[in-house]
């Protein structure tokens, strides 16, 4: 694979690809972590979610809608309303009972494979991704391996500034410190969750449609997704954006390593495996120990 | 000296809720432990049975060093906690739960015979078969106090013992303690004054996780430091 | 022990054998193919009713050990000719799994939520990693693995010391004699002193421990025992289907389990029994009428169960019992079932 161009190229191209493994590791994990370090629900549903953006996105693109259009507001839009019709008819019945919502979660799961690959066929849809490649010395990277990791960075940023700098930020904050106090004072800590869990929804599905030219879509395609993304949440710990950048970090440069020494699958067990050895001493997850309270 | 806790802290992101206390027991003593809520007495008996680990400071126990020990170890040292809320099996009945106290302390071949002295002893025989999540709170408590003399052990730490009882039931677990007296350690954290009062010799009392003062129940009374750390809030306590 | 001279217990000890003996004699050999099945996949349901039920470890992933079991006894029955190697292979290489991911987990102290979610991904990338694996280059000895073929012609079960593979019969007594005894295993063990620690640890896990036991231990110990039983499970699920492939640690064969559980009741072992039958032969019945997809049938009676019958049906059929035969009427709880 690295058999020409010099060694500064091949640095770089190294670089280049464990920035999008971590990046992209951000991306499947980050619409999880929210819901989880916000509300403390874990959602099994979390990998159809991204499947169902990825198909808003493909779909909507084959409809004629713009490309970008589709990619940064029919995918969150569609599974940000699909993500508040299942907070209220599920996920809210079931609060404070974590494993219960677990089990809910992982039935719709199997529900929303089911209703798609009844629907939308067990083909692969796609579309292909645009910018065409880049030159880094004697290889080429496509374009838009950058743009995904342009995609995780900004979504970090506005993810940070929504949660730190926004009233909305500052009541999730609070009632995820203490709903019953928030209560107290007067928030409607149903309104919040609601919300929460539809921004949760609307950040996987967009990036369900960012990382569908590179993977495409099928209706299983969200148990490819969930493994790594629950790992990667549990791993960050209760701080939603701090745990989850830390931990795709982390995370997602075991994995390009292991997979540049071997093949992408032992790259997810080496996944896997790290995970489980960091959980051993860092039981509560990276942000259970460091830059607590952070979000 | 049966327990001694050096310099001991231990903090929750950034804010100490234990903060350099200095505490010793001799043996057979009993000691209560008074100060307003967040004073960090909860903190203190997490750290000394092992379900905190100090983030400074040792613990020496009958002269060994066990800070940081996990909570089963240090219970097999003999060291019994009873806690603030009664910590039961729920879903079992009261007879399984001494059973399962009464089995690590003394084996499996004497656990059935302590097991019915036991309920004897706490006076629920009657209710032997029925599930702890069924009794009242006195009752409850009971069970538990129950659970950690099967135990035997040589400290015991018994938090708000008389919480939730009936008059009847004080009575009762003052006429229990003072017959534990001098046979076994023991530490007991309360509110109740009227409590303290009947059965204390000495007394810690903890403000702003440390040791503010440590003296006799009279002496405590008196003194006016007590009086506006703590002892001034619950005035009415005093008086009465 | 008590629980010897209970009623149900000397009940299940009678009719289970009767039934066992007079089923091939009654039903088709179709029926009796079927049945083999479901019992081999009712122990794989009481595996995870002892470490979930009994222990309260959420074990979602005891997929991965099922597969395990599968995959030794294939490996090792294919290599070493016969089944006793592979059924020692398909309890050995599980346990060692469980050991390895319980001392993590159970000593780390990961709280039993990310235990869930653990255990899961294991069997998911287990899922992946054997999914990978076709081609000629990835054999164990005699046995290629196959990738998302998997392994074909898996050697059926014979007795030890005995060449004749076992035929339909014959299996069908092996799968039910399997399930019958660790049936009745388990209940035995849920009433021995390691199995009263087990269930204490589940409903108390501080008080357990402020009373001197090890809780760490036990759980590793629960989660071993289930894994082993599991294991077994797949060895025979293997031998039964002549086949073994990466589905069985897909995720929606994990969840599978998890309905069987839930559905019959969590804290029994009738319960999970009960729950694979019924769940398997409606699942089987609705994919003969072809009425539906398979992945929205358990999608719905995974919802319902947590939703509609949060206890499990043995549970509350057995309270719906009691309020019929004497309402007010103390009725003493039964521990185990």
């Amino acid at each position: 694979m690295f058999a020409e161009g010099g060694h500064i190229d091949t640095a770089i191209l190294i670089l280049v690809q464990v920035l999008y493994a971590v990046g992209s590791l951000f991306l499947i994990a980050v619409g999880l972590a929210i819901v989880f370090g916000m509300m403390g629900v874990i959602n099994f549903a979390h990998g159809e979610f991204l499947m169902i953006g990825g198909f808003a996105f493909v779909l909507a693109v084959k409809a004629g809608v713009n490309f970008w259009v589709a990619m940064f507001v029919v995918a969150p839009l569609v599974v940000a309303l699909i993500g508040v019709v299942v907070e209220r008819l599920i996920i809210r019945h079931l609060y404070g009972r974590i494993v219960d919502t677990v089990l809910a979660t992982w039935g719709l799961s199997l529900l929303f494979i089911g209703i798609a690959s009844e629907t939308l066929g067990y083909f692969q849809e796609g579309v292909a991704p645009p910018f065409g490649s880049v030159r880094i010395g004697a290889y080429q990277e496509g374009a838009y391996t950058f743009f995904v990791i342009g995609v995780a960075l900004a979504l970090l940023a506005a993810l940070y500034v929504l949660l730190r700098y926004t009233p909305f930020g500052l009541i999730a904050r609070g009632t995820m410190q203490n709903a019953a106090m928030a209560a107290a004072l007067g928030t409607n800590v149903r309104a919040v969750y609601s919300i929460t869990f539809g921004i949760g929804a609307a950040v996987s599905g967009l990036a369900g449609a960012v990382l569908a030219p590179i993977a495409g879509v099928l209706p299983v395609i969200g148990v490819t997704y969930i493994a790594k993304a629950f790992i990667t949440v549990i791993v960050g710990g209760a701080s939603p954006l701090a745990g989850t950048a830390l931990a795709s970090s982390l995370l997602g440069t075991i994995n390009q390593a292991a997979t540049f020494a071997s093949t992408a699958v032992l790259g997810e067990v080496a996944l896997l495996g790290a995970a489980i050895v960091l959980l051993r001493f860092l039981p509560a997850g990276i942000t259970g120990r460091f830059l607590r309270g952070s979000v | 000296m049966i327990l001694e806790a050096r310099d001991l802290w231990r903090t929750f992101g950034g804010v100490a809720a234990v903060a350099g206390v200095d505490f010793a027991l001799e043996e057979g003593e009993l000691r209560c432990l008074i100060g307003a809520n967040g004073a960090g007495k909860s903190t203190f008996f997490k750290m000394l049975t092992g379900q905190l680990a100090p983030s400074r400071g040792r613990i020496v126990l009958k002269g060994e060093d066990i800070t940081g020990r996990p909570a089963f170890e240090i219970a097999r040292r003999g060291v019994g906690i009873k806690t603030q809320v009664p910590s039961l099996f729920d879903g079992l009945t009261v007879a399984e739960n001494l059973w399962l106290a009464a089995r690590r302390a003394h084996g499996a071949r004497r656990a059935d015979a302590v097991t019915a002295d036991l309920l004897g002893e706490i006076r629920l025989a009657a209710r032997a078969d029925d599930e702890v999540g069924t009794l009242s709170h006195g009752q409850r408590q009971w069970v538990e106090l129950g659970m950690v003399l099967a135990g035997e052990p040589d400290l015991l730490l018994l938090d708000e013992p008389a919480a939730g009882m009936t008059a009847d039931e004080v009575e009762a677990t003052v006429a229990l303690i003072k017959a534990m007296r001098g046979r076994r350690t023991l530490v007991i954290v309360e509110h109740d004054m009227h409590f303290i009062r009947r059965i204390a010799e000495k007394v810690t009392v903890f403000h702003r996780g440390r040791v503010l003062v440590e003296d006799t129940m009279d002496s405590i009374l008196r003194n006016p430091e007590v009086r506006d750390a703590y002892l001034g809030q619950r005035a009415g306590g005093l008086d009465g | 022990m008590r629980e010897l001279r209970s009623k149900s217990f000397i009940a299940a000890a009678v009719a289970g054998p009767a039934l066992i003996v007079a089923l091939p004699q009654i039903v088709e050999v179709y029926t009796i193919f079927n049945l083999s099945v479901y019992a081999i996949l009712a122990t794989l349901a009481l595996s995870l009713g002892l470490v979930w039920g009994m222990g309260g470890i959420l074990s979602f992933g005891q997929s991965a050990f099922f597969g395990l079991g599968g995959y030794a006894y294939a490996i090792a029955a294919i290599n070493f000719a016969g089944s006793t190697p592979g059924l020692l292979a398909a309890v050995a290489l599980p346990v060692v799994a469980a050991a390895v991911i319980g001392y993590f987990a159970f000593f780390g102290r990961i709280s039993d939520v990310y235990f869930a979610v653990i255990s899961l991904t294991v069997s998911l990338i287990l899922y992946n990693l054997i999914n990978s694996t076709s081609g000629a280059a990835y054999r164990i000895g005699d046995a290629p693995l196959g990738g998302y073929n998997g392994i074909p012609s898996v050697p059926p079960l014979n007795l030890p010391f005995a060449a004749a593979p076992l035929d339909f019969a014959g299996t069908f007594y092996a799968a039910a004699l399997l399930l019958l005894v660790v049936y009745l295993g388990l209940r035995l063990l849920v009433n021995t002193r390691f199995g009263r620690v087990v269930v204490s640890v589940r409903e108390n896990e501080l008080r357990a421990e402020l009373l001197g036991y090890d809780v760490r231990l036990y759980k590793l110990g629960v989660f071993c025992l289930g894994a082993a039983i599991a294991g077994l499970a797949g060895a025979f699920y293997a031998a039964w289907g002549s086949f073994i492939g990466p589905g069985v640690f897909s995720i929606g064969f994990a969840a599978q389990i998890i309905v069987w559980v839930l559905l019959g009741g969590l804290g029994t072992l009738i319960g999970p029994v009960l729950g694979c039958f019924i769940v398997q032969s409606l699942t089987a019945w609705l994919g003969e009428a072809e009425a539906s997809n398979p992945s929205i049938v358990l999608g719905v009676l995974f919802l319902a169960a947590v939703m509609l019958v949060p206890k499990g049906l043995v549970p509350s059929l057995r309270e719906w019992g009691r309020r019929l035969l004497g309402a007010g009427r103390a009725v003493p709880r039964e521990r185990a079932p």
